[in-house]
């Protein structure tokens, strides 16, 4: 049984502003019947098309969906356009009491249905995420085949939550929950969106010596990298380390799996990341 | 809140006189069957019977049945016992609607080389035996096919694949964790190798499994250290639970009728009256050999987790085969393998009744129901 709080439960028992909106300025629609959740959200606003005056949300979904879907509505009401945009997904959990990790992809739909839905009412790019929108204009690249969700989506997520784990990633966004096929890609992202963020911290060590640079190589493949690789069943070996570039080879699951190639650069970033900047990771069969 | 409990697949009350039974096991007759003194040797006497009673609701020797700590022991034992005993046997046949003791055993083996063929099922849930026998070959070295599925209760025909399984040399092991004591079994005229069966099904406490293993079948024990159940499961034995599994299989076995009979008459009443109220609403394996307790109802254009919530309000306790009650995202793995349209997987409930569900519990059902669904999907964008 989830443990919702009394607010989830609230929301969910007596959902605020259930229906649709004739005449709405805005209207969003995300998820399917496939993907096991879906809002439709509207939007009216008032006279001078400045302040949301009234929302209102039809949703297929789990109970911290139709909760989400309700905390929502209520949020952004006679707030304008603007401000509604900077209603983060956690800020939709928060006015719950908080979600359960493991629903929080359902705050995260309620704040892609409020983009989706100004997008479309300012005339703008819609930010499309998931495969029930035709491709044409998809910003990105699709990462989860299985929901639909492009990398684009993905590192804004990773981001704004501090997500550190391909798993939370799933929680938040359900990428990687099915198939489970793009769990190597989510983890290079994670990897891309922490090196960004260390990058602009500078926590990186300075000048290292070569004999420095060797042993910290081997200190993160040993504490940061197999770590992960044993959680799927891999392995890798480091081979050996000439200057910045660094062989290593693929061991049990990882061997001849389709998806080494993004283990290799996810080692790489985290390589970038931990140790030094001009780091090139090559697999080679050792 | 009085529970109207409808989650019997799930685990079961135990029955006052099984909870009777153990109960001296604790406090005053606690010996350990294995001492040499008068105060152990009276346990032992009664872990005797009660391998005598699971026996013969079996209709199987009492040597013949391990005790385990549950199900899943018993599956993961026979399972990898089998590959032991054969190991240049590198094959495993089951199927894509197994329990996960079963499915996320053969995965995980596929990691250390061995190959898994997962059987299909057709859209009642039925298995094909052709695909059976075009997959099996003398690389075979263990067949694992449920008896009855624990979200729909479809009836697999465990003696045809087992003789399939005996022509080519491989064993045949079932988990026969939903159908003991609900269906007739009789292991003297069955090519069954090994079977699972877990007491928190049948009115017995959790922690209590059983692996039927067929005289003159090889095997080796997954758990050692101990010289317990003929060396072919060490550890203590835990006496209480295993006195408790006894009784409660001697009640199974008075029981039966009823439970084909009563029970199985509420269950089609549910089943019709829901049917008969609420539109776009099917059975998942309604034209297979059913479990007489397990009620499969696919709702369409609704979500199961919102169902089960807004039914436990009322005290209603079931359970679903949607994939947000359960933290993972796609819906049961059993209506996907099904070809059960997502439009009806994610709203799919499973009622499981037991001898102790009344009509009452039936009729509150049949009235508290038909509005949440429909509450349900007039808040839906789909528009039902």
């Amino acid at each position: 049984m989830w443990d919702y709080t009394d607010k989830v439960k609230d929301h969910f028992l007596n959902p605020r502003n259930v229906g649709s909106i004739e005449n709405a300025d805005a209207v969003g629609e995300v998820g399917s019947l496939a993907c096991g959740d879906a809002l439709k959200l509207f939007i009216k606003l008032d006279d001078k098309k400045e302040r949301i005056v009234d929302a209102r949300f039809q949703t297929f979904g789990c109970g911290s969906a139709i909760a989400s879907s309700s905390a929502l509505t209520e949020m952004v009401k006679g707030k304008t356009l603007d401000e509604a945009l900077q209603i983060t997904n956690q800020e939709i959990a928060d006015f719950l009491g908080g979600l359960p990790e493991e629903k929080m992809h359902c705050s995260v739909m309620g704040q892609e249905a409020l983009e989706v839905a100004i997008a479309k009412y300012r005339g703008v790019a819609v930010p499309k995420h998931d495969h029930e929108h035709d491709e044409a204009g998809m910003e990105g690249e699709i990462v989860c085949k299985c929901f639909g969700l492009t990398d684009v989506f993905l590192k804004k997520v990773i981001a704004s939550n501090k997500l550190h784990t391909a798993e939370q990633v799933t929680h938040f966004t359900k990428a990687g929950g099915a198939c489970g096929g793009c769990i190597p890609k989510i983890k290079a992202l994670i990897a891309e969106v922490m090196g960004e963020e260390k990058k602009a911290e500078e926590k990186k060590p300075g000048k290292l010596t070569n004999m420095r640079k060797m042993q910290l190589i081997q200190e993160t493949l040993e504490n940061e990298v197999r770590p992960q690789l044993w959680a799927d069943g891999g392995d890798l070996e480091l081979i050996d380390i000439d200057g910045g570039k660094v062989q290593i080879a693929f061991r049990k699951a990882c061997a001849g799996c389709a998806s080494s190639g993004f283990t290799a650069k996810f080692v790489e970033q985290k390589l970038r990341e931990l140790v030094a900047d001009d780091i090139t990771v090559e697999e080679v069969q050792g | 809140m009085k529970e109207i409990y409808l989650d019997n697949n799930a685990t079961t009350r135990v029955d006052e006189a099984v909870f009777e039974e153990m109960r001296p096991y604790f406090c005053e007759l606690y010996g350990n069957p294995s001492s040499m003194h008068f105060f152990g040797g009276q346990v032992q006497k009664k872990v005797d019977e009660a391998r005598s009673r699971v026996a013969a609701l079996l209709g199987a020797l009492p040597e013949e049945i391990i005790f385990t700590a549950c199900g899943t022991e018993s599956d993961n034992a026979a399972i990898r016992s089998a590959l032991e005993v054969f190991p240049e046997k590198r094959h495993i046949i089951t199927t894509r609607v197994e329990h996960p003791a079963v499915l996320t055993l053969c995965r995980n083996l596929t990691k250390k080389g061995y190959r898994v063929t997962e059987l299909n099922v057709d859209n009642a849930g039925r298995l094909d035996l052709d695909e059976l026998k075009s997959a099996i070959d003398d690389n075979t070295a263990i067949v694992s096919v449920m008896y009855a599925n624990n979200e729909t209760g479809v009836i697999f025909p465990v003696e045809e694949v087992a003789a399939i399984a005996k022509e080519k040399g491989a064993l045949f092991h079932t988990d026969a964790v939903q159908a003991v004591g609900k269906i007739p079994l009789n292991m003297a005229s069955s090519s069954i190798d090994m079977l699972s069966l877990s007491g928190h099904k049948l009115h017995a406490p959790k922690g209590i499994g059983v692996l039927y293993l067929r005289k003159g079948v090889p095997f080796r024990p997954f758990m050692v250290g101990g010289h317990q159940e003929r060396n072919r499961r060490a550890g203590t034995e835990s006496t209480s639970s295993i006195i408790a599994l006894g009784k409660a299989c001697e009640l199974a076995a008075t029981s039966m009728d009823d439970e084909n009979t009563r029970v199985k008459a509420m269950r089609d009443r549910l089943e019709k009256e829901l049917l008969a109220i609420i539109p776009d609403a099917r059975i998942n394996g309604g034209g297979a050999d059913r479990l007489p307790n397990t009620a499969s109802v696919a709702f369409e254009f609704v979500e199961g987790e919102a169902i089960l919530l807004l039914l436990s309000e009322k005290g209603i306790c079931a359970s679903s085969g949607s994939a947000c009650t359960s933290g993972s995202l796609e819906p049961s793995h059993v209506l996907r393998a099904m070809g059960v349209p997502f439009t009806c997987a994610h709203g799919s409930i499973r009622f499981s009744l037991s001898r102790f569900t009344t009509d009452d519990d039936i009729d509150a059902v049949i009235r508290e129901l038909p509005p949440i669904v429909k509450r349900l999907r007039d808040m839906s964008p789909f528009g039902r």
